[in-house]
């Protein structure tokens, strides 16, 4: 398939803070107990997609993902790392790559994506109908918007959070309106011209940009050479493509035309061919070529935007928060356990064989410990991830938490709802419910935090 | 009917069927809007043959059949006229059926309509609401089901709207049935209508749905493919709104969408759609040519010209569409096409066409004559030679020998059309002068915009009162201009009001001309640009969108002045900083002031302003230098200056602005007043003409006003001797 694959990996994203570090970039974040940006790559690989380029924020975490890729997938994809510097934004970063590019499509994908929705189908769409970008979209996650911060997993509200405004033509294959960020908060303006070509639109608000694009890369490129003052994908590039789409700016087919103040020269021929095609077509045109066609023999260009819409049964996750950190860990070992690789226990737990467990101490379902690992007795686990090579002392109680690699816990702690990063020291009777404890903090015995973020100060 | 048969043998489970009334029907047989003139300054619109049967009998006939058990016929122009037909007809003595009128003379809209019905409290539940002018087959079981149970759940559901989808083709709506495009939303599970536009205002090309929508329900479908019936059931709730609101005239636009945008009361509209059955509203001429030929091609089945319901006589279906009466004189040369409908007792002779068209009873049609996609009612005489196309020919015209009428033609009652006469397109003709028009506020609040013509029914009922002696009274003046009729012609042409004339194609029932087709595309696609041009200025990632200007509609004059100025100035900017030619630049400034609706002076004005402003903030350290910085921007950009400086008043305006200027906001150009002035003349961009006016003006001011006469005194004094000397000259040539 003659697609290329770009990973926009991230780097220290500042959403993150402070799982993330220096050593532990976004896209090595464990999802339990395998770094995130290994959902993604092994999803590529089961469509097929193995030509990939990652693209990391930052020299140091190029240099780190890079290395972690070349120890694991060597021999089974071709990845290439492109560091990129920080804050050039997802448009600034394809810039940057721009001339890598060269398949006649790019499939561009955000590394933090947790999902089962082949990336295949969306490719197989987009080519379908020829469109100019292809967005995927899933169905928004029920809990509450990620602004609600370490509110926790519990008291998520059961209204889904609004994470898009998507008009969508009747067939529910084209692409006629989004808006995103900002826009959400505002009354929406929808064009008229686009209502008029297309005749009913839907609008829903239960869907959400899953950051899985196939762009065609003629107009990629070209799009992100005019318009230098995009940033971002997301909220730049696809909205104006989609704003445009009746009165395209993008030359298809890279075939040069004269531009003439939006008078578009009447070309007989495409306009015949165009006919035609309709006329012998078995399925019914399209409204853009419809609409293409005009009333009085001129052509108008259009482009066509089109989704993929993931079935609801499929599960469809973006990393970009701590509450989706602690989602997500969740999911992978809970509903959405097939994601994980991992077989599970008949408890439907998954304890390595080299972990080691006191008397007393029990581990729920929808757990995971990791290689290594040692607990004392009498500690209960519930619906959480405990990493690799962890101490864990005696009465010790932790759910709904990730716990990630060689973090030590001493007697008596409670973790609720928590994120414990690498080599985190939890002393005595620690009391933590809803708090994120970056790597390598130490927390004093007997201390007892409710919603805080600890970490080490930056040099 | 049946539906209600069927509660009433049902064992008595639910009280609500026990006490069953009756269903009601309102019948609007006033359509409160006057794209039916001329002719409904003489017969209400209601009892207009549309394909030979008064229209009203359409909808009654479709009422009975749908099982409506009462009709409240609501008569206001005209109302003697639809009573005593109603009288006249079988409608009053049919059993299961019961036909009232209620009789107004006061109301001037739907709204009133309903408040006198109000008052006469003869609604008791749940009733059809629709003007006499709807046809239609729809069953009304299913939607009166749906409303029922809606009213069951939720009280505030007060009223169900009948929609029949179109196609979704942008200019389908205004080819069909001439309407205005209609935006909704409605909610694809409850069917609730959250959002209403009927009204297609050009200008703006975006809709604006507000943002509390869609919190309450995850996906809204929006339509534009959807065509209003306006067939309601509404709740009796809907009459005391009414009565409550006395400010809502219109049905739509008032009501609708004031129970949508209020959250108060939380009033709700569902829609319902119809997919195989029939409804329309003759709205206009061009409804009126479509829904004639729908029933011609019987989609409005059974109420087609060969099945007798109330008010038609026998007309047999023959091949291709062909209708006609059974006494028809026919000569054996005439050529009858399809789709043609022949009315009783019409007589036609030699080698006459005749197709697509309706030809009423008694009327006589020369030889030669050819008729297309016309609507010939009752007793027209049409003489040799005559050529109709697209027109609609009301009762008791005359056309004499080789007239023509050009598509587009509405001839009222007993017009003469002389001999050999064309009468132009879209000309409507009548034996009544034009009322003048008169701009009440409150008259011109309800009258359709569109229409151009504002409805006086005051003049309607004197009208009515006075007709016979008016007609008689026009008969008797013999002597009617030739021109506007040719020799024996009778009749007022009635003159296109001012703006609704590029509106005349929209109604008329020609077929739409090919420019005009192109350009209604074209105003979708310049609605395109517009925002693909504010696509371009795109906010950066995280950077919001500035609110558009445009949600603050109610902008008043004043500050639509300021904006004017700030704009063009920032117009003129642009142009010096990104080298913009100047004829691009002349054009843009030219257009803001168009549409602005600012002269040719006041441009000007803030042109010069800009220019003295620019020359102001580019670095100088004296006023030597700030002299040569205006003389450079002013030779620069004297062309575009110049192109709006069309008179001497302009002149004199730019004058006044740099007084002012250096009066207040540019105080270090005041000692170089004279200089600068005396520069402007040298590029003639201000004519001498105008400085001496200027001067003149200002000889009575008071002292301080002349400040800067004085400082130019001398040139002025210059300019008054010059005119000798270049004379001189001229003579020594």
């Amino acid at each position: 398939m003659d697609f290329q694959v770009v990973v926009l990996a991230g780097g220290a994203s500042k959403n993150l803070i402070p799982l993330v570090s220096k050593e532990v970039p976004k896209p090595l974040l464990p999802v339990a107990n395998r770094p995130v940006l290994s959902y993604v790559l092994e999803l590529l690989e089961q469509s097929n997609l193995k030509d990939l380029i990652v693209v990391v924020e930052g020299q140091d975490a190029a240099v780190r993902v890079g290395g972690w890729i070349s120890g694991a997938y060597v021999g089974r994809l071709r990845v290439e790392v492109a560091a990129v510097p920080e804050d050039v934004g997802t448009a600034g970063a394809l810039r940057a790559i721009a001339h890598r590019l060269t398949a006649k499509d790019i499939m561009v994908v955000s590394g933090d994506l947790v999902s089962d929705v082949p990336p295949g189908a969306v490719a197989a769409a987009h080519r379908r109908h020829d469109a100019v970008v292809t967005a995927m979209l899933c169905s928004a996650p029920v809990s509450g918007p990620s602004e609600s911060g370490s509110s926790g997993g519990k008291d998520k509200t059961k209204k889904p959070g609004r994470y898009n405004i998507i008009g969508l033509d009747p067939t529910k294959q084209f692409l006629l309106y989004i808006a995103t960020g900002a826009e959400l908060e505002k009354d929406i303006r929808m064009q008229k011209s686009i209502l008029r070509a297309v005749g009913q639109m839907e609008i829903r608000a239960d869907l959400m940009d899953a950051h899985l694009y196939a762009f065609k890369r003629s107009v990629l490129q070209e799009v992100l050479d005019q318009k230098d003052t995009f940033q971002s994908l997301r909220q730049d590039v696809l909205p104006y493509l989609v704003r445009s789409q009746l009165k395209s700016e993008v030359l298809l087919n890279g075939a040069p035309q004269a531009e003439e103040n939006g008078n578009e020269k009447v070309n007989p021929l495409k306009n015949q061919v165009m006919l035609s095609q309709i006329l012998a077509n078995v399925s019914t045109p399209s409204f853009h070529e419809l609409y293409g066609l005009g009333t009085n023999g001129s052509t108008r260009r259009t482009h066509k935007c089109c989704v993929y819409i993931a079935s609801n049964s499929k599960y469809c996750m973006r990393l970009n928060s701590i509450q989706a950190f602690s989602d997500v860990n969740r999911d992978v070992i809970g509903e959405a356990s097939h994601l994980s690789g991992y077989s599970f226990s008949a408890q439907n737990n998954i304890i390595h064989p080299s972990a080691g467990l006191g008397s007393k101490t029990t581990v729920g379902p929808h757990c995971m410990l990791g290689e290594g690992s040692q607990m004392g007795d009498k500690c209960s686990v519930k619906r959480s991830v405990i990493g690799r090579h962890c101490r864990i002392g005696s009465n010790v109680k932790v759910a709904n938490s990730v716990i990630m690699n060689h973090v030590t816990i001493a007697d008596g702690c409670s973790i609720q709802g928590s994120v414990i990063c690498s080599n985190v020291q939890l002393q005595e009777r620690v009391v933590l419910k809803d708090c994120q404890v970056g790597a390598g903090f130490v927390v004093t015995a007997g201390s007892e935090c409710k919603g805080e973020a600890l970490a080490k100060k930056e040099k | 009917m049946g539906v209600q048969r069927k509660g009433a043998n049902r064992v008595a489970e639910d009280p609500e069927e026990l006490t069953r009334v009756p269903l009601q029907a309102i019948l609007l047989a006033d359509s409160f809007a006057t794209k039916f003139r001329p002719i409904t300054l003489e017969r209400p619109k209601v009892l207009l043959p549309l394909v030979n049967v008064p229209m009203i009998n359409y909808t009654l006939a479709w009422l009975e059949s749908a099982g409506v058990e009462e009709v409240i016929v609501f008569c206001c122009a005209h109302s003697k006229q639809v009573i005593d037909y109603l009288k006249s007809s079988e409608w009053f003595s049919h059993p299961n059926f019961s036909v009232t009128t209620i009789e107004s003379h006061n109301s001037i809209s739907a709204g009133d309509a309903l408040r006198v019905i109000y008052e006469r409290n003869v609604i008791n539940g749940d009733f059809v609401l629709i003007s006499g002018d709807t046809v239609s087959n729809m069953s009304l079981t299913q939607v009166l089901k749906e409303h029922k149970e809606r009213k069951k759940k939720d009280s505030n559901a007060v009223m169900t709207m009948v929609i029949r989808r179109s196609k979704p083709s942008p200019i389908t709506r205004q080819s069909r049935l001439g309407t205005d495009e209609l935006f909704m939303a409605i909610d694809p599970n409850t069917k609730q209508l959250l959002y209403y536009e009927d009204k297609a205002d050009y200008s703006k090309g975006v809709i604006c749905l507000d943002k509390l929508l869609l919190t309450d329900n995850p996906s809204i479908s929006l339509h534009n493919d959807a065509q209003d019936c306006y067939i309601d059931i509404c709740s009796p709730e809907v009459l005391s709104l009414f009565t409550d609101n006395f400010d809502y005239q219109h049905l739509r636009r008032h009501f609708v969408k004031a129970l949508l945008v209020d959250d108060i009361m939380g009033y709700k509209i569902f829609t319902h759609e119809i997919h195989s059955s029939y409804a329309a509203r003759i709205d206009n001429f061009r409804s009126y040519d479509t829904i004639s030929k729908d029933i011609i091609q019987r989609w409005t089945y059974p109420f087609v010209p060969d099945v007798k319901f109330f008010g038609n006589s026998a007309t047999k279906l023959e091949r291709q569409g062909m209708y006609r009466a059974s006494e028809v004189v026919q000569s054996r040369s005439a050529e009858i096409g399809p789709f043609t409908v022949i009315g009783n007792g019409t007589k036609i002779e030699s080698n006459t066409k005749i197709s697509n068209s309706v030809v009423g009873e008694g009327c006589t049609i020369g030889s030669n004559v050819s008729i297309e996609g016309s609507y010939i009612w009752d007793n027209v005489i049409i003489e040799d030679d005559c050529k109709i196309m697209h027109a609609i020919v009301c009762d008791g015209v005359v056309m004499k020998s080789g007239a023509v009428l050009e598509p587009g033609v509405v001839l009222s009652f007993k017009v003469v059309i002389g001999q050999q006469f064309v009468v132009p397109s879209y000309s409507k003709v009548s034996l009544h002068p034009q009322p003048i028009k008169q701009d009440s506020d409150e008259e011109l609040e309800y009258a359709d915009d569109s229409s151009g013509v504002v409805e006086i029914l005051s003049i309607t009922s004197t009208l009515e009162g006075s007709k016979e002696a008016m007609t008689s009274q026009l008969l008797e003046k013999q002597s009617w201009p030739t021109y506007e009729l040719g020799t024996g012609g009778v009749g007022y042409v009635w003159s296109v009001c001012e703006g609704s004339h590029e509106e005349e194609w929209r109604h008329s029932i020609a077929p739409i001309p090919a420019d005009k087709l192109a350009e209604a595309m074209q105003t979708t696609d310049d609605d395109l640009v517009l925002l693909t041009h504010d696509g371009s200025v795109l906010p950066t990632a995280g950077e919001l969108k500035p609110d558009y200007n445009d949600s603050d509609d109610d902008v008043n004059e004043d500050s639509r002045g300021d904006s004017f100025e700030t704009e063009a100035e920032a117009t003129f900017l642009r142009a010096v900083h990104e080298n913009i030619e100047e004829g691009s630049a002349i054009l843009e400034l030219n257009t803001l002031r168009m549409s602005c609706t600012k002269s040719c002076a006041d441009a000007a004005g803030v042109i010069f302003y800009s220019m003295m402003k620019l020359s102001l903030e580019t670095p100088h350290s004296s006023p030597s230098e700030l002299f040569n910085n205006a003389m450079n921007v002013i030779t620069q950009w004297q062309k575009l200056l110049k192109s709006f400086l069309t008179d001497i008043d302009d002149q004199i305006e730019v004058i006044l602005k740099f007084e002012e200027m250096c009066l207040e906001s540019a105080m270090e150009f005041s000692p170089l007043f004279s200089q600068i002035l005396w520069l402007l003349y040298d590029k003639e961009i201000i004519q001498e003409d105008a400085i001496l006016k200027w001067d003149d003006e200002k000889k009575d001011a008071d002292d301080l006003d002349k400040v800067f006469v004085k400082k130019s005194e001398e040139f002025i004094k210059w300019l008054r001797e010059a005119p000798e000397e270049e004379d001189e000259e001229v003579g020594e040539d």
